[in-house]
């Protein structure tokens, strides 16, 4: 299969069916509709199934009830669509289910507006939901890199029985480019041998619960789930960094803005500003390493997101106190422009208040 | 004298003795559901999914695979199931706050959509889990702790008949309500019960059976005042009778 042009939210879902994904419950809503409607095309094809949820939470709890069965499933929303599937989410972690789940951000609070935003940063990083979680969090930049990663949650949701999240805005979902797919993927060999399915041929009845009244073993099953978040947090941590090796001064960035900031810092390295990038890939678990590679080095780091500060606590918290940290945001849907960011690197390397 | 077996165990259920409290019919409804889940032969090809109500453990007690639903949502887990494994039975245990109030909008939808799943809805007109809230089925007058001076229609309005409003659903191929205050409605609920499976098992669609149930404990009855109080208040307001039914047959 060569190169073709598509829309972000269809290189999702088709990221997802090469990805083995044949199941997908969904509720519509802007900006990822593009996406449900290429499901409900696109999954009949390949002898899956798409059903439209009367609602988020009623699309999250049929992830539930499919991922209890072993197969790969997926559902997307969009911020209040996603705020709605917390209670599922927290069922999906504390009954280790494998699931794949899109929010493509826009602004917010409330109804907000369907523009690009990453606002939901600290809803998908720090938990989201009721309970001592964290959940894997891939944020793309292209769509290229949607193809990779879309494999990649499915993978690490199998293998750890975990729900894995996909954050991209608005932008991502409605921006062309041509993308290439690789080989249709069966799921990774693993039996699912804890799934519900009926015990015909296989012996005593299982159960998928999240219930544990006896405090002791909730507490049991607690360090379990840690232990689970700690091997995730070694074994899949992703990032990109550009330019970094004779930085002065470091940009923080994930996603579409990752992009922008690029060629910002092209244009700030032209005139003489030594700029260069750490894009988080995985949010959580968040990339402590290049920061502790750099951050004895570098003359501090800047922090640019669609929201009014979200990762920049994560960004601070890897710099440890060895390098300040500015910030600079636009909310409600602004995309911050290339001129601005170069400004606001201008005057960071320039000793001004950001 | 020759001993006569009145109460077989039944293969559905497992030997975990059950939680409920002395009086209570949740363990009277596990049985039928358990007994039929036997006598079709289908406990290994059945997927249960236990809601959030005095009944969450039922996943301990049904004898087949289980999964436990977020509170008002198991017909929508039921539905993912069910959609990925059609040949296999699929169905919920709720209670009436479960499935009548949190989780209306998930049965309606299951119904309007003929997924093909059984619903046992266990009605005690009450909250029992969380100590005797009132229900969307709370009787009008009925006290409760949080209707301590009566059910009143013009604060809290009138109690939700949820067979009645399902049967309007095209989706809905077969629909009733029984109860359990005494020996013959107990072997009618079994028997409604079982047409619901069947229902299932010909392809037919949504099968829901409304249970009239006690709480004596919530109600502040003893067991045998709580069957009296059943068929005395209860079934005058939640007639019973079959309300649907697509299958045919008696
Ligand atoms: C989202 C959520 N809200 C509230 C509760 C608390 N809760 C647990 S059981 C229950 C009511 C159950 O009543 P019912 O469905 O009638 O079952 P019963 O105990 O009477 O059999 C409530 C409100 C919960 N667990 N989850
Ligand atoms: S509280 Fe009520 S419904 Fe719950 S077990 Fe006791 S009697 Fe049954
Ligand atoms: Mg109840």
């Amino acid at each position: 299969m060569g190169k073709v042009l598509m829309k972000g939210n269809e290189v999702i879902a088709e990221a997802a069916v090469h990805a083995g994904c044949k199941y997908f419950f969904g509720y519509p809503i802007t900006p990822q509709s593009e996406l449900v409607a290429y499901m409900a095309r696109r999954l009949p094809e390949v002898g899956g199934l798409f059903l439209q949820a009367e609602s988020e939470i009623a699309a999250i709890n049929m992830v539930c009830g499919a991922a209890s069965t072993g197969v790969r499933v997926m559902t997307s929303s969009s911020s209040p669509g996603f705020s709605l599937k917390q209670e599922g989410i927290s069922y999906l972690v504390g009954s280790e289910l494998p699931a794949v789940i899109c929010n493509i951000v826009r602004g917010g609070p409330g109804l907000g507006n369907i523009q690009p935003a990453q606002s939901d940063y600290f809803q998908v990083t720090k938990g989201g939901g009721h309970g001592d979680y964290n959940i894997p969090v891939l944020a793309p930049a292209s769509l290229q890199e949607i193809v990779e990663l879309i494999q990649d949650a499915f993978d690490i949701a199998d293998r750890y029985r975990t729900p894995v999240i996909i954050m991209g805005d608005g932008m991502l979902g409605q921006m062309m480019e041509p993308v290439e797919f690789g080989e249709y993927s069966e799921p990774i060999g693993q039996t699912k041998d804890w799934a519900t399915t009926g015990t015909r041929g296989d012996g005593a009845p299982k159960i998928i619960s999240s219930l544990e009244l006896d405090a002791e073993s909730l507490e049991k099953r607690n360090e379990q789930l840690q232990e689970k978040f700690a091997l995730i947090k070694e074994q899949e941590v992703r990032y990109e960094t550009y330019e970094i090796a004779d930085a002065e001064y470091i940009l923080v960035a994930f996603g579409t803005v990752a992009r922008i900031t690029m060629n910002a810092i092209q244009k700030a390295r032209k005139h003489g500003v030594k700029v260069g990038l750490i894009r988080p890939i995985s949010l959580w678990p968040f990339p402590d390493k290049p920061f502790i590679e750099t951050r004895n080095k570098v003359n501090g780091y800047l922090a640019v997101e669609m929201s009014a500060g979200q990762m920049i606590e994560d960004v601070r918290l890897a710099v440890n106190g060895c390098a300040p940290v500015g910030f600079f945001g636009r909310t409600g849907g602004v995309v911050p422009s290339q001129e601005e960011i170069y400004e606001k690197i201008m005057s960071f390397a320039g000793g001004l208040p950001v | 004298m020759t001993m006569k077996t009145v109460f077989k165990k039944t293969s559905g259920l497992t030997e975990k003795p059950t939680h409920y409290c002395p009086g209570c019919t949740h363990g009277v409804i596990h049985r039928l559901v358990g007994e039929v889940l036997e006598e079709m032969d289908i406990l290994e090809d059945t997927i249960g999914v236990a809601s959030v109500g005095c009944s969450v453990l039922s996943y301990e007690y049904f004898n087949c695979d289980m999964t436990q639903a977020a509170h008002g949502r198991a017909p929508a887990v039921a539905t993912g199931v069910k959609r990925v494994l059609p040949d296999r039975f699929v169905f919920t245990y709720q209670g009436d706050g479960d499935l009548a109030s949190i989780g209306i909008s998930e049965v309606i939808h299951a119904a309007a959509r003929g997924e093909n799943i059984t619903v046992i809805f266990v009605n005690n007109a009450i909250y029992g889990m969380t100590g005797g809230q009132m229900a969307p089925t709370t009787l009008v007058g009925q006290k409760t702790a949080t209707t301590p001076f009566g059910r009143d229609i013009h604060i809290q309005g009138s109690p939700i008949k949820v067979c009645e409003m399902m049967a309007t659903l095209d989706g809905a191929a077969y629909i009733e309500r029984v109860s359990t205050h005494d020996v013959p409605h107990i072997q009618k609920a079994k028997k409604a019960i079982r047409r619901a499976f069947e229902t299932q098992k010909e392809g037919k669609g949504f099968s829901m059976v409304e249970v009239l149930s006690t709480c004596p404990t919530n109600w502040g009855l003893d067991p045998s005042e709580s069957l009296e109080w059943v068929k005395e208040n209860m079934i005058p307001i939640y007639p019973l009778g079959v309300y649907k039914n697509k299958v045919g047959g008696k």
